[in-house]
């Protein structure tokens, strides 16, 4: 699609030899920017859901000042934060502890650079298509652990020592789980482009039943135990409650955050936010079929995929958002027990499992 | 240009962008907000009393344990990914090697295991 573009302008605007990269580089920057505002401003209405959801768990009503039924509210926290007066704490080491909430905001933003959100005649919607887009994203979200660590290092103070430490551990923890579900869902595929596992999910029980496709045929169904182990996961390696310890406000006040005020703050809440989106649009694009319609037959297909693709992942963030309101903290050795002793022996048979059906079942 | 540069050179444009934003938004406050430091508010937060030592202290060496069981896991990872993606081309012999080197994998997790390094009280 944005190489269409870049044609397009080449033809009716040519310009010197010498010039020739100029626009690519003016469309490259035009869509990143084009995604990356969208999706903050997808997230500013995400976290008033968000706060919404855990509100109407708890029979509140949730924000509801600014704008109507709050809408604003998200902006109008951006505008506080702007103007509030940034503290570096004198024992610090100020160039870290600014760089922290930088790394930890650019990485998960960075994500979105590969992740498909619809497909049509134009080509797949994404910036750059790349062929290892799963590998990509592994490595970008561990990079998400340097923010974390250089926060609570830098503040040198003991709270956020603590926190990060937890967290580090915990979301590598949880990272080994989900590396392995990712791998059953890439012997079922057999690709590591991320628009490629989402047309691999077009045909599968349904299909082969006879029936149109539709959402029987994603592979949440067949791999239904390593959808839930993925979701959980997820929960763990964003830091989302029940799984929130670094920031167990009862114990270690806010974890690796404590010593943050003003925007330095928001850009780790604005990291963290951005992660979750991630691992939603993530599960989306493994397990519910990414844009795929639920079913494969007028009117549903008329719908463009970038609808059913936001509807999904708003579906898996409203789950991230139940979760938080209704299930308690656990302690932080029942976290690392299931971590190490229950999902990763669970993962590692599951893998074993999937392979073993598809090399004798004769699927391979 | 060939085809690698063509893939990650957006990659490249799009970090730069998010840095951008990033960065706008760090130093938005700095260049706006009020700063008025005082020794009580740039201290280190405690519980109501002064720090009375230094904050980067030894640590349980059980987080250690957990950063290198998780880098062998992850190597492990790293290495199923080219054997998933091209599972439908190896045969039995791809198949049969994989599972060999899980079931190696798997006694050193159960050794680990009976060792106690995932118990964490």
């Amino acid at each position: 699609m944005i190489n269409g573009v870049i044609e397009w302008l080449h033809a009716t605007l040519p310009l010197p030899g010498w010039a020739d990269w100029l626009w690519w580089l003016v469309v490259y920057v035009a869509a990143s920017l084009a995604v990356l505002l969208g999706l903050l401003v997808i997230i500013a209405f995400l976290l008033l859901m968000d706060r919404k959801v855990w509100a109407a768990v708890q029979m509140r009503r949730g924000p509801n000042v600014v704008g109507p039924f709050g809408l604003l509210q998200s902006f109008a926290d951006l505008l506080k934060f702007v103007f509030k007066e940034p503290l570096i704490p004198a024992g610090a080491d100020k160039a870290v502890f600014l760089l922290a909430p930088l790394a930890s905001a650019t990485f998960a933003l960075t994500a979105w650079a590969v992740i498909p959100v619809s497909e049509n005649s134009w080509g797949t919607w994404v910036v750059s298509n790349l062929n290892v887009g799963v590998l990509y994203l592994l490595a970008i979200s561990s990079l998400g652990v340097y923010g974390i660590i250089m926060g609570g290092w830098a503040s040198n103070s003991k709270y956020p020592f603590m926190g990060s430490l937890r967290s580090a551990a915990q979301m590598v923890s949880y990272e080994v789980s989900i590396g392995l579900v990712i791998i059953t869902v890439l012997l079922c595929v057999g690709s590591l482009n991320l628009a490629d596992i989402v047309n691999a999910q077009k045909t599968g029980i349904g299909t082969s039943a006879g029936l149109p496709g539709s959402a029987l045929d994603w592979h949440w169904l067949v791999l239904f135990p390593m959808f839930v182990v993925f979701f959980i996961s997820a929960l763990a390696e964003t830091n989302r409650p029940p799984f929130d310890l670094p920031e167990a406000e009862s114990e270690l006040v806010a974890g690796f955050m404590v010593e943050y005020a003003s925007t330095p703050y928001l850009l780790f809440m604005l990291g963290e936010y951005v992660a979750i989106v991630t691992m939603c649009a993530l599960t989306t694009i493994l397990f519910l079929g990414g844009w795929l319609p639920p079913i494969d037959v007028a009117p549903f297909n008329w719908v463009p995929g970038i609808f059913w693709f936001m509807a999904k992942a708003t579906f898996v963030f409203f789950m991230f958002a139940m979760v938080k309101a209704m299930v308690p903290r656990y302690r932080y050795d029942q976290l690392m027990r299931l971590g190490w002793k229950v999902f990763l022996p669970l993962s590692l048979v599951m893998v074993v499992l999937v392979a073993t059906v598809l090399h004798f079942g004769g699927l391979a | 240009m060939n085809q690698l540069l063509l893939d990650y050179l957006p990659i490249v444009v799009f970090l730069g962008v998010g840095l951008f934003i990033g960065a706008a938004l760090l130093a938005a406050p700095f260049l706006i907000a009020v700063r008025n430091p005082d020794p009580e508010k740039v201290s280190a937060y405690e519980c109501g009393f002064n720090a009375f030592d230094d904050a980067r202290m030894k640590f349980d060496v059980r987080f250690y344990l957990v950063a290198i069981l998780f880098i062998i896991f992850d190597l492990e990872i790293a290495f199923l990914f080219p054997w998933a993606v091209a599972f439908k081309e190896i045969g039995a012999f791809g198949f049969w090697s994989m599972m060999i080197f899980l079931a190696v994998l798997t006694i050193g997790f159960i050794y680990e295991w009976r060792k106690g390094a995932l118990e964490w009280d």
